[in-house]
């Protein structure tokens, strides 16, 4: 059909799509050869996630073309997407721990007996035969909530990989995967792209993994694409300057270079933890923060940073082990008792804890209505400091009045933050607090952060990104599989070092 | 791009008014109907009869609306209202033919050892919800029979008559002309409408239905809330108990049992989510109106009685689907 050797397989011709107010894609022109490697990179919020989703028809509702093997096609569900030939492995998992991992590796497309019953049988050799495929020697009876984060993302990946769709999508494959499972995870995938043919597309923030892998490179920036190249020519800092566009020295430097880390002159710890306990999330964590320190934990998803960080909020409660706050232990039974000895939290989805439909002042003082009043609401008093903290983090739109779901990922991150400014809390603890966000958006939470820090708070910052951590911290512990692995303080510290103790 | 922004702002503005809107046109709709196919419908006489009929349902659903905005469920109010009005005709002499081994105690206190049983299977509730972590369809499921089981060992298939003289004003007494019921349950609505708009706890409750993670991220105290509302809920259905045996005039077991579905329904119909967070007083005030118009309206038109009972549940199925759809909107 196409006379041309390296055949289009999808074509999209301007593509938009937005989220409430929010441009999330803009006129975005983008093409998939067959039998190629394409690697889309770009800062979290860049739009890479949503054009995927919109090829992989999960987003049903935008504006273009999308041209399959010469047809226009509009898919209605995801499901409708996979008929066509093109599957999709999200970075949250989209698998059911309660099941099997051959019924896992088979979601979906069981195979079945004469009769119309599955095949158990076929099921289970079948799994087998397609995870060893992937260099996994794994149980296919087992339950695949029993197996580790990794392994787990894994089995969707053979799912996928081997529904027969000829487009895979794959958005942030070897986040969760240890170097060794990364390495067998693109063997995989070189070799059915040479045996077979098939075309990935693959999401990463990982460049290394990125320009080890990919034929081409597409570089996406605040909606927008910025630029496709074949990957042979291209290198680190060209990428990350697309990425992050000119001019923001400082945030490039985390990215590419060490930044120093120093430590505070150390009086009294504003929180010591002593063997913090918690199976099968995290198992005997000690660590303290000082005042006006940012401490960084850093670890790979499913490390147990995340739990850890919800244990200190009160959230849920440690099997055994014991904090203090200035030196008076405590344990908190839920989280009001947490906000009361002068914790504060933001956890790593803006959408469990904001209230999308409630106005940005209601968002803002719900954690200090206890210090406004006793029993009697004086909403003038709350627009009042609402107003203050619009102002001084900066958010936008300019109105204290306006839906919280109206605002874009940066704001909603500023509103969050600005809960926790009336009242000084003595520690504040941020989980991925620039996910999904734009530079400029970026930078004005790194800036937060570290007045925050210049006051005297303790500020901990929980992320799987190294950049973000490398971006605010002083000082930074790593985890892995639930216990700290290792520190850093006073010395240069790189990206790879954190992937290295990771 | 500001002129579609606004357009989008305006229709979602609408979206969120429709389960509002909604109530109010069915309510409408149905007057219309009962005045045009009944001369005896649109009366003084009668309007005073629908208020003295929703009044005891209203004051329920005065303490169900705090246990639905928070996303949970009370299924055992009714039968904490019948054990509540039995605990106060317990504690009340009896005349002789009365054949209960009852407590006589002063009015006062009787009415008070009611209360405390309504706040403590309240409490119970709360405990039961929030500590242990059982979901409130099942905890409130089982209080519902716990409550009933007491009121049986109480009465013992027995019927009560007398309760304490302030009950009796209330629940049975006029004051110039307007019955003691109608103006307590006015009450109700307006001081929980009071709490929830103006007060901490209602925001609490209204910040608690409408993203329980974020509220407890935002350190409130979810459980101290969620308990609250279910104690809320125990105590209405409790005075509205107590208030009911007057009306009635006896007490005895399964009196309350249809005010489960017309309370429930009342609140629903008014637009009040059941997913929580959104709703309040106004429209439960509009769904109380609702249910009492469509179960006086009925008696006044000449259908098979049988038919009547089909023609409501299709109506509140009909208030129900509106309820859900207009949350789909505002998902969307």
């Amino acid at each position: 059909m196409n006379p041309q050797p390296e055949r289009t397989l999808l074509r999209l011709e301007a593509i938009s799509k937005s989220f409430g107010g929010v441009q999330a894609l803009n006129s975005v022109e983008f093409s998939l050869l067959a039998g190629e490697i394409h690697a889309l990179v770009g800062e979290n919020g860049a739009g890479k996630s949503t054009l995927m989703k919109i090829i992989a028809g999960v987003h049903t509702d935008y504006d273009g073309r999308m041209i399959l093997r010469g047809d226009e096609v509009r898919f209605h569900s995801a499901r409708n997407a996979l008929d066509h030939g093109i599957g999709m492995v999200h970075q949250e998992l989209c698998t059911v721990p309660d099941l099997s991992v051959a019924e896992n590796v088979y979601l979906g497309h069981q195979p079945t007996t004469r009769f119309g019953a599955i095949d158990w049988g076929g099921m289970v050799r079948g799994a087998k035969e397609q995870l060893a495929r992937l260099g996994l020697d794994l149980d296919p009876k087992g339950r695949l909530g029993d197996l580790p984060i990794g392994l787990q993302q894994l089995v969707e990946l053979a799912r996928v990989l081997f529904s027969g769709a000829e487009i895979i999508i794959l958005d942030e494959p070897t986040s969760a995967l240890s170097p060794p499972e990364i390495e067998t995870l693109f063997a995989v995938l070189q070799r059915l792209k040479e045996e077979e043919g098939r075309s990935f597309v693959f999401i990463s923030h990982f460049l290394e993994d990125v320009l080890a892998i990919a034929d081409r490179i597409t570089v996406f920036r605040n909606g927008e694409l910025v630029a496709t190249e074949a990957a042979a020519t291209l290198d680190k800092k060209w990428i990350i300057q697309r990425m992050i566009g000119l001019g923001h020295t400082e945030l490039e430097e985390t990215y590419t270079s060490a930044v120093p880390l120093k430590s505070v002159a150390a009086d009294a710890p504003i929180l010591k933890v002593e063997g913090l306990s918690r199976r099968p999330d995290f198992e005997d964590v000690s660590f303290e923060v000082y005042p006006g320190e940012v401490l960084g934990i850093y670890g790979f998803m499913g490390c147990g940073q995340l739990e850890l960080a919800r244990a200190l909020f009160g959230k849920i409660r440690p099997d055994r082990g014991r904090m203090s706050v200035d030196g008076k232990p405590c344990s908190f039974g839920n989280t009001a008792d947490a906000k009361d000895a002068g914790i504060a939290f933001v956890p790593e989805s803006r959408r469990s804890m904001l209230f999308a439909d409630q106005p940005v002042f209601r968002n803002m003082s719900i954690s200090i209505l206890e210090h406004i009043d006793r029993i009697w609401l004086k909403p003038a008093r709350e627009r009042e400091l609402a107003r203050g903290h619009i102002k001084d983090l900066g958010v936008r739109p300019n109105d204290e009045n306006a839906l919280l779901r109206t605002l874009s990922g940066g704001n909603q991150q500023k509103v969050a933050l600005g809960r926790w400014m009336t009242e000084r809390p003595r520690v504040l603890v941020m989980c991925e607090p620039t996910r999904g966000m734009d530079v400029g958006a970026k930078e004005d939470v790194v800036r937060i952060v570290h007045e925050l820090r210049d006051q005297g708070i303790g500020v901990i910052i929980v992320s799987t990104e190294p950049e973000t951590v490398l971006s605010m911290a002083n000082r930074v512990v790593v985890m892995r599989k639930g216990a700290i692995v290792g520190g850093f303080a006073n010395r240069m510290i790189a990206k790879d070092d954190l992937l290295a103790a990771a | 791009m500001n002129d579609t922004a606004a357009g989008r702002s305006t229709r979602s503005f609408m979206l969120g008014q429709l389960r509002n809107v909604a109530p109010l046109v069915t309510l409408i709709f149905l007057v219309a109907i009962f005045v045009i196919m009944s001369p005896s419908f649109a009366t003084m006489g009668n309007f005073a009869n629908i208020l003295r009929q929703i009044a005891i349902t209203a004051i329920m659903a005065t303490g169900l609306t705090f246990v639905i905005l928070c996303a949970e469920i009370d299924l055992s109010f009714a039968a904490i209202a019948n054990t509540t009005g039995i605990v106060v005709a317990f504690f009340t002499l009896q005349e002789s033919y009365v054949n209960i081994a009852n407590v006589p105690l002063p009015g006062a206190f009787a009415i008070l050892m009611a209360i405390i049983t309504c706040i403590l299977l309240g409490l119970v509730n709360a405990y039961g919800v929030t500590k242990i972590g059982i979901p409130s369809f099942i905890m409130t499921l089982a209080m519902m029979q716990i409550a009933a089981g007491i009121s049986a060992l109480l009465v013992r298939g027995q019927i009560a008559y007398a309760v304490p003289q302030l009950v009796r004003t209330l629940g049975s007494g006029n004051v110039m002309g307007v019955p003691w019921i109608v103006i307590i349950a006015a009450l109700f609505l307006l001081v929980g409408h009071i709490i929830l708009t103006y007060t901490r706890f209602g925001r609490y409750v209204y910040m608690v239905g409408g993203n329980r993670e974020a509220a407890e991220f935002s350190g409130v105290n979810v459980k101290l809330v969620v308990g609250g509302a279910l104690v809320i809920g125990a105590f209405c259905a409790g005075v509205a108990g107590m208030l009911g045996v007057a009306y009635f005039g006896s007490a005895q077991q399964n009196e309350f049992d249809d005010y489960l579905l017309d309370a429930i329904a009342a609140v629903v119909v008014g637009g009040t989510s059941l997913f929580g967070g959104k709703g309040g007083i106004p429209n439960t005030i509009i769904g109380l109106f609702v249910l009492g118009v469509l179960n006086n309206g009925l008696d006044h038109i000449d259908i098979d009685s049988f038919l009547k009972v089909l023609i409501r549940g299709l109506i509140l199925l009909a208030a129900l689907v509106i309820n859900v759809y207009a949350q789909r909107l505002r998902a969307d």
